[in-house]
């Protein structure tokens, strides 16, 4: 029942805006896939292209091998859950889930027995004859949930599902989705803007800007090995630096952190239109990539401010050159780093990313990703 | 919007639908009524003999000055009126608040010409208060026939309609820009003059051009209590009823001078209004203070006194119902027997009432309901067109539109005059824009993804509509059928010039007894009237669990 869903260079318009310029995406079947990218980047416009709810301006979005641009949402036979939940106030737990069944001309026993399945597995079963205003928020998400789930539907689609929750319900909602979708493996896209709910539930996920798609890949290949700038500072928190690089005999190429400090690393890309030997370079280094230590080598930095936050300490260090950087540190037992104390920076050369300078693409290659 | 990639499905021809009906109903009459102004009695060619017979004789266009004056006289008193009162219901702790909401409604419900025969009763020329100070204290009363009639008249009648606008938009005033203008020193009439109104000018203006409309449309009260002093609406009626064989050419002219006066109004009422509203919404609104000393007890005056005088007609008439009559006039003591009469005679009217009436409403209801929801959901050219059309009754007085009826339905095929049908046509045209209005209030205030949820789950749009948005509007939905109702029933001036002994109403019986000078049995249906509009406000607070209407 679950399907594969392929876009073709999809495009979107608004009256002449033009949100989604032309967007290719293939989602495997059975995968709980989502788009996350910030506000007014086209997430919300690309989910309701593929419930039907949204025209489409060009390109095609397949279902398995159907083209579907055409085809009323009706009859696409998709799961919608939505941000406001859009439960029918006026029916009760049971009649809302029951509603889709009903459409579907199902005998009577077998919409009640699905109806009370589905209840069970969402552990709504014992608000089944109440009206939905009485629930709580996270109540009626589960509601809005069972109902989208219990048509077995091809495709299951979610819109900023707990944007409307309080933090805590959240992440118990988020792995209630998750273990609801893995038990009923529908094909899923998930719509949010929260990168830690995106990482959390995902089995893979595209970053969008400005209704393009940046990267898609795993929670771990999008964090680790980010295809461009963009995408390393939109996801988790990054310290960028500019740096100059070169081009060593031996193949390898070097780094220049500091004057004093050089590190040398293997695996990039070197654009193949420069025959310089030296090139200026993006550096992410994220907040736990630095090491502080009092050795020899190092970027040389002062420490401004230090907060201890319990597992972690976090630093703010000015370098050199003036340049101010975000460090994360395990906490350790004696007394943190105060402000003012001169440190010695090194990073974990194997974890940071390098892009170049100008299309601020990653120049990583070959390197396990 | 659900998909608007296929913009053609089942609303579309339901659009489609109600705009033929519109067109066949509303605008072909109206262009009859058009063509008629423009065609010569005798020949039967194109002429301006119409307008220029009205412009010459002052006869007839001292009508529309007439008209004019009264209009703009009701329009800037009831302005006058409605905003202290409004203000000082939003402000101050009033004692009863919640029975004097109710009082205004009931007074702004009833038909205005019953309030135009009571005051006759009582200040008339034989009038309980004329009497009562000519031999007392041998005081002459101010004459209440003609100009000062129509004017005390209409305004009581129209100030709640102004006054329920402005508890509105007061209720979007936050409290905080009160207190805001009271720490930079304005207070008292000062902070209402210049801090509140300039809030609630947008709403003002609305308001007012509904009582324009209202007053420059209103037959009964001017035909009852105007004598000598006529108004357009007189004059149509007049000239085509007339004795002597009615003029439709000259009745239809008139009735274009009257609805481009209108629309006149109209389209300046807007173009001042867009350049001025702006949309409030208060977080705390506006609480009632209880004020103290000489402030207080003159606004328990001023709110007292004005409802008390709205509401006078209409417990006078109850009262009068209950008097003895010998033939025309009351004598001493209490009967029922204008009851007894009534239902004698009026039995047939009551029947009219309901069955037209709820005949109508049904209509009313389903049509605003379709017309609201593809107003806001499906909104394209034909929607607006739709939208437009639907409020052209806004500026079309009832009596053009009785007179556009008969003259556009007086022949095979469309042989409708005399018939219950057309009468039906007339509640239902003459409603419907209001109507509309509140049913695409409530349809905002569905989100639409409920809808998009439903669709979702497989469900048609028409499924869609009838199983998730349509119950969903229901209680709204009901309450406004009420308010419709009590209009409905009240109606007189098209009904007046369509109705046949077959189908004559309550409205139409009370306006008949009251001419032919039976005061007793008029009061008694009157009564029988004002107790059914009670009874459906009543039902109306009941069911909204409110104590305020917005129309
Ligand atoms: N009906 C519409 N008409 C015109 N422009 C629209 C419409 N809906 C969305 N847009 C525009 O399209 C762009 C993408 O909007 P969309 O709602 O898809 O963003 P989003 O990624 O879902 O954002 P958010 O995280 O805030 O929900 C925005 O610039 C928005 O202004
Ligand atoms: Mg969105």
């Amino acid at each position: 029942m679950s399907i594969a869903i392929h876009f073709t260079d999809v495009i979107k318009k608004y009256g002449d805006t033009t949100v989604i310029p032309g967007l290719s995406l293939k989602i495997k079947k059975g995968e709980f896939f989502t788009l996350l990218g910030p506000s007014g980047c086209g997430k919300t416009t690309l989910l309701r292209m593929v419930a039907g709810f949204n025209s489409i301006e060009g390109g095609e979005i397949h279902f398995d091998d159907k083209v579907v641009n055409e085809l009323a949402p009706q009859h696409r036979n998709i799961g919608m859950v939505f941000q406001n939940y859009a439960i029918f106030p006026h029916m009760t737990v049971k009649q809302n889930v029951a509603f889709g069944l009903k459409n579907k001309k199902l005998p009577k026993d077998e919409i009640e027995k699905r109806v009370d399945d589905i209840l069970e597995v969402v552990q709504i079963s014992q608000f089944k004859d109440t009206l939905p205003e009485n629930l709580s928020g996270g109540q009626q998400q589960r509601i809005a949930l069972a109902r989208a789930i219990v048509i077995e539907p091809d495709v299951l689609l979610m819109d900023e599902p707990l944007s409307n929750l309080d933090a805590k319900l959240r992440v118990e909602m988020r792995e209630a989705i998750k273990s609801i979708q893995r038990k009923v493996g529908i094909t899923t896209i998930y719509v949010t803007h929260d990168q830690e709910e995106a990482m959390a539930v995902s089995d893979r996920i595209a970053v969008m800007k400005s209704g393009e798609i940046q990267q898609v890949g795993t929670p771990k290949e999008i964090y680790q090995r980010p295809e461009n700038i963009f995408v390393a500072s939109f996801i988790g928190r990054t310290n960028v630096l500019e740096r100059q690089i070169n081009r060593r005999e031996d193949g390898s190429y070097r780094l220049h952190m500091d004057p004093s400090y050089h590190v040398s690393i293997k695996d990039i890309v070197w654009s193949k239109e420069t025959n310089q030997e030296t090139m200026m370079a993006k550096l992410s280094v994220r907040p736990e990539e630095f090491i502080i230590d009092d050795d020899e080598s190092g970027m040389e930095g002062t420490i401004l401010t230090s907060s201890f936050l319990g597992m972690n300490t976090h630093y703010l260090v000015e370098l050199g050159d003036g340049e101010h950087v975000e460090i994360i540190q395990e906490s350790i037992l004696g007394d943190y780093l105060p402000a003012g104390t001169l440190v010695k920076l090194r990073i974990k050369k194997e974890k940071i990313n390098v892009f170049d300078h100008n299309t601020e693409r990653t120049m990583l290659g070959g390197r396990s990703k | 919007m659900i998909n608007q990639g296929k913009k053609r499905d089942v609303w579309t021809t339901i659009t489609l639908g109600i705009l033929i009906i519109y067109g066949l109903v509303l605008i072909y009459p109206l262009f009859i009524l058009f063509k008629e102004s423009f065609v010569s009695g005798d020949r039967g060619t194109f002429s301006l003999e119409h307008f220029y017979k009205f412009f010459e004789k002052k006869y007839y266009y001292g009508a529309l000055f007439n008209s004019l004056k009264v209009t703009v006289a009701v329009t800037i008193s009831t302005v006058i009126l409605a905003t202290p009162l409004a203000y000082i219901m939003t402000t101050f702790k009033i004692k009863g608040k919640l029975f004097l909401q109710i009082l205004i409604l009931i007074s702004s419900m009833a038909p205005p010409f019953i309030g135009a025969y009571s005051w006759i009763l009582l200040m008339g020329r034989n009038g309980v208060v004329t009497n009562f100070m000519k031999d007392i204290f041998h005081i002459n009363t101010p004459d209440i026939y003609g100009f000062t009639g129509i004017l005390l008249v209409l305004t009581l009648q129209l100030t709640p309609l102004v006054y329920m606008y402005l508890m509105g938009a007061l209720k979007g005033v936050d409290s905080s820009l009160l207190e805001a203008a009271e720490s930079m020193g304005y207070t008292g009439i000062n902070k209402m003059l210049r801090v509140v109104l300039p809030l609630i000018v947008p709403t003002l203006l609305a308001g007012s051009l509904l009582v324009f409309m209202r007053a420059l449309a209103d037959f009964g009260t001017p035909m009852l209590i105007g004598e000598g002093f006529k108004t357009m609406p007189v004059l149509i009626f007049n000239e085509f009823i007339s004795e002597m064989g009615g003029d439709d050419g000259f009745a239809a002219a008139i009735s274009v001078i009257v609805v481009v006066l209108a629309l006149f109004v109209f389209l300046v009422q807007k173009y001042i209004s867009n350049r001025k509203s702006f949309s409030m919404n208060a977080l705390r609104p506006i609480k009632a203070k209880q004020e103290k000393g000489f402030k207080n007890v003159l606004a328990h005056i001023y709110v007292y006194g004005f409802i008390g005088l709205a509401i006078l007609p209409q417990v006078y008439v109850i009262y009068t119902a209950f008097l003895k009559t010998s033939g025309r006039i009351f004598v001493k003591g209490y009967s029922l027997d204008s009851f007894r009469v009534a239902f004698d005679r009026a039995g047939d009217a009551l029947v009219n009432t309901f069955t037209l009436g709820l005949i109508a409403l049904f209509f009313v209801v389903l049509i605003a309901i379709l017309i609201g929801y593809v107003t806001v959901r499906r909104r394209n050219i034909l929607t607006n067109g739709l939208d437009i059309m639907s409020m052209v009754p806004y500026i079309v007085p009832g009596s053009v539109l009785g007179i556009a009826l008969l003259l556009g339905f007086n022949n095979k095929p469309l042989m409708l005059s005399g018939t219950a049908t057309i009468i039906i046509i007339a509640f239902v045209i003459r409603r419907l824009p209001y109507t509309i209005r509140s049913s695409a209030a409530i349809i905002h205030q569905i989100n639409p993804s409920i809808e998009e949820a439903s669709a979702s789950l497989g469900a048609s749009n028409l499924k869609t509509f009838f199983k998730v948005t349509l119950p969903m509007m229901l209680p709204g939905v009901i309450s406004g059928a009420i308010l419709s109702w009590v209009t409905i029933i009240s109606e007189l001036s098209t009904s007046i010039l369509l109705y046949t002994a077959h189908t004559k109403t309550m409205t139409i019986s009370i306006y008949t007894e009251v001419i032919r000078g039976n005061y007793g049995i008029a009061a008694a249906l009157a009564t029988i009237l004002i107790f059914i509009t009670i009874i459906s406000l009543l039902i109306f607070f009941k069911l909204t669990g409110r104590k305020e209407v917005s129309l």
